[in-house]
């Protein structure tokens, strides 16, 4: 699904990210670990063309993310709160999104009901704009905003950060039931590395821009990613 | 203490992001700068000789003493407008083992230090030279300049305070000038002289310096009134319990329409009605509407015949150019969220383009009444707007595809000038010279109507190439857009 060829990323010389090879098929799910500054953002970053490689190409189902467009279509994403619009309310903007992505409202509002457990009574009907929500919140509404209109390809940084306990839980099981869907190919990072062996069958650990580790999970994958991160 | 406060000043001034900007702009900035320093200090030096010219009979600084409650007036508004109490990022302070009453009386100190406060020395120190050279005493003149820093500086703590009170409103300078207005007409109008009574206490005090302690005193309390608001807004609950009103939620289904392009001006007119920032494009519109009214009444302006395709290209795209100069800055919180979604860019910008379209025909329709002041003003009027209509909105978006800047969407509005940049400076001379100076040359050289034909026919032309002008501005866009994105996710 996920091609990368010779992908250089370097800010003023200095190299931030440099993958030779990385192909994600269809329909895996792929954890992205490692400490801060490893790449997993520009990573990310590269994958939705918001940053342009130094070298090397990207493509997703075979197009080229920054010479087409067309990969829009089938990727959903969630980077950090700058992709949510604060003026909107969360029905607004989740509305938005499904415009853009050809689903209207009736679809919208039928996929969100299945979120109801997540809000928590919190996101939908509270008359609240975005900005005023709580980061935990404004989260939650990203993340599903990022699955309207069934995308085949869903990217989420660190999906966990700043989420309760529950949603964290109720998130892994959603993420777990997309993954087992084999038509979606899901990408997540994040620093948790418990949630992220629970969720993804493939693990890649980098460290300061270099794939260090490319690991099938396996039940000794934690203990594994524990001992790595201990040193 | 006020050793690493200046420090931490000086990094973040140096730091900022304004210093990795063109060149271009701090050298218009800087020249601004002088020339308004000039004008400040030849008006010092010939304030004296012009007012003895003219009135052989008076006293130049009796009259001058008469000025002073017209320049406190002024001095108020400009301030109020264009000065800040300077801010200083107290959040991480806060927890630091440091007293609340040293950030405060620091805050408020630095703001004496305002070059509002240091312009006025530039009329002051020159006239009082002139006074000395006019042989007037120099222990007077001591005495006169000191009372003129401390009235500044009165001005300058009466600004903040009447800015703290006013601050949380939309229209935050209506109450200001209502005062100002207010205190003029009852000094107009005789009823209680103002400027007299000012007069009288500035030269009471020059002749008996024991009277300085009363403007100092007033100095004082203004202070402490101004330290009392200021520490007790030093707690980030006031920040925290924003005030979260109750959304708005607004039926946009007519946008429907408009088919494809219709959820982004969804977007679009959610973003002006809800954001301070932007809800100034639409009290801005009310002004530009009534901006002719300042010109035709007066039969002055009203022959000279280049002066209509001014106003009229100004008053019919009043919201073009306030909105259009920040394309796509309006955006540039969620910008790279955009970026990654299912659209094409083109449709983004059609729906700019037909919301600036459909505001200048509202604006020319609500504008006909100008026929009052004769026909050949609605027929300028007309071909502006054609003329708005063809090129302006184009030569405006494909300006925006220049824009680097960051807007703060919650910041107040009126006179705000974070976001702009050398763009918006140098787009008004294609949007509004340069149709000026082809209508005024046509008609001058060859006659009215054809320099109304002109105007219509080079709108008409931008109207029938629209397709063709708006790919290329689309690829202009494309092209900037990893820039436009790394600089939108800059805060400055």
């Amino acid at each position: 699904m996920i091609q990368t060829s010779k992908i250089i990323k370097k800010y003023n010389e200095v190299t931030v990210l440099n993958i030779e090879n990385l192909d994600i098929p269809k329909g895996q799910s792929f954890g992205l670990v490692g400490n801060n500054g490893a790449g997993k953002t520009t990573f990310f970053n590269l994958l939705l063309d918001l940053i342009k490689p130094s070298t090397g190409t990207i493509t997703t189902n075979d197009i080229q993310v920054d010479k087409s467009e067309d990969w829009k279509q089938f990727t959903g994403s969630f980077i950090d709160e700058s992709f949510l619009i604060g003026y909107l309310t969360p029905e607004e903007y989740f509305y938005f999104i499904g415009d853009l992505r050809g689903q209207n409202k009736a679809d919208v509002d039928s996929f969100i009901s299945q979120f109801e457990e997540i809000f928590n009574d919190e996101i939908l009907g509270k008359k609240k704009y975005l900005r005023d929500l709580s980061k935990g919140n404004q989260k939650k509404a990203g993340i599903v905003a990022a699955l309207i209109g069934n995308p085949e390809v869903i990217i989420l940084d660190e999906p966990f950060a700043n989420l309760d306990p529950s949603t964290q839980i109720r998130l892994k099981q959603l993420l777990k039931s997309h993954a087992n869907n084999k038509e979606v190919t899901i990408l997540i990072s994040s620093h948790d590395l418990g949630h992220v062996t629970e969720v993804c069958e493939r693990i890649v650990v980098l460290e300061k821009g270099d794939v260090i580790k490319d690991i099938k999970t396996s039940p000794e994958t934690l203990k594994e990613l524990e001992a790595h991160f201990a040193l | 203490m006020i050793k690493h406060f200046l420090s931490l000043e000086w990094k973040q001034y140096f730091r900022s992001p304004y210093w990795k900007r063109g060149i271009g702009l701090k050298i218009i900035i800087g020249f601004f700068g002088l020339w308004i320093i000039a004008s400040f200090l030849i008006m010092g030096l010939a304030i004296f000789p012009v007012l003895k010219d003219q009135f052989p009979n008076s006293d130049p600084f009796l009259m001058v003493n008469g000025f002073v409650f017209y320049w406190i007036l002024v001095d108020l508004m400009m301030r109020f407008f264009l000065q800040k109490l300077p801010v200083m990022s107290v959040k991480p302070l806060l927890t630091l083992p440091i007293k609340r009453s040293q950030i405060v009386n620091y805050v408020l100190g630095k703001s004496g230090i305002s070059a509002f406060n240091f312009l006025p020395l530039f009329a002051i120190i020159p006239f009082s030279l002139m006074l000395l050279k006019n042989k007037y005493d120099t222990s007077v003149v001591l005495v006169w300049i000191f009372t003129l820093i401390i009235i500044t500086l009165i001005t300058n703590f009466l600004n903040f305070i009447i800015e703290s009170l006013t601050s949380k409103t939309d229209l935050s300078f209506l109450p200001l000038i209502a005062v100002i207005a207010i205190l003029y007409g009852l000094n107009y109008f005789e009823i209680i002289s103002f400027s007299d009574l000012i007069s009288n206490g500035v030269l009471s005090i020059t002749e008996n310096p024991v009277f300085i302690v009363a403007p100092i005193a007033i100095l004082i309390g203004l202070y402490y009134y101004n330290f009392k608001i200021l520490k007790s807004k030093l707690f980030i609950d006031i920040s925290v319990q924003s005030k979260s009103k109750d959304a708005k939620t607004t039926n946009l289904s007519w946008t429907k329409r408009f088919g494809d392009i219709a959820p982004f001006m969804q977007l679009d007119l959610k973003l002006m009605m809800r954001n301070k920032r932007a809800k100034s494009t639409f009290l801005i519109l009310v002004v530009g509407l009534f901006y002719g009214l300042f010109f035709y009444p007066q039969p002055m302006y009203r022959d000279i015949v280049f002066m209509y395709a001014f106003i009229g290209i100004f008053s019919t795209g009043t919201f073009l150019i306030n909105y259009g100069q920040f394309i796509p800055a309006w955006d540039s919180s969620y910008y790279k969220m955009l970026m990654s979604q299912n659209f094409k860019y083109e449709q983004y910008l059609k729906s700019k383009f037909t919301l600036m379209a459909i505001s200048v025909v509202i604006l020319f329709l609500l504008g006909i009444p100008y026929v009052y002041f004769g026909s050949k003003i609605l027929i300028v009027h007309f071909a502006a707007a054609i003329y708005n209509i063809g090129v302006n909105t184009h030569v405006i978006l494909l300006g925006g595809s220049y824009n680097r800047k960051k807007i703060n969407l919650d910041e107040r509005a009126a006179f705000n000038f974070q976001g702009t940049g050398a763009v918006q400076w140098l787009i008004g001379i294609p949007l509004m010279v340069i149709p000026m100076g082809i209508f005024g040359l046509i008609n001058w050289l060859i006659g009215f109507e054809i320099a109304v034909a002109v105007l219509i026919t080079l709108g008409l032309i931008g109207i029938l190439l629209h397709k063709k002008i708006m790919t290329t501005i689309t690829k202009k866009y494309v092209a900037s857009k990893y820039k436009m994105i790394e600089a939108f996710s800059q805060d400055n």
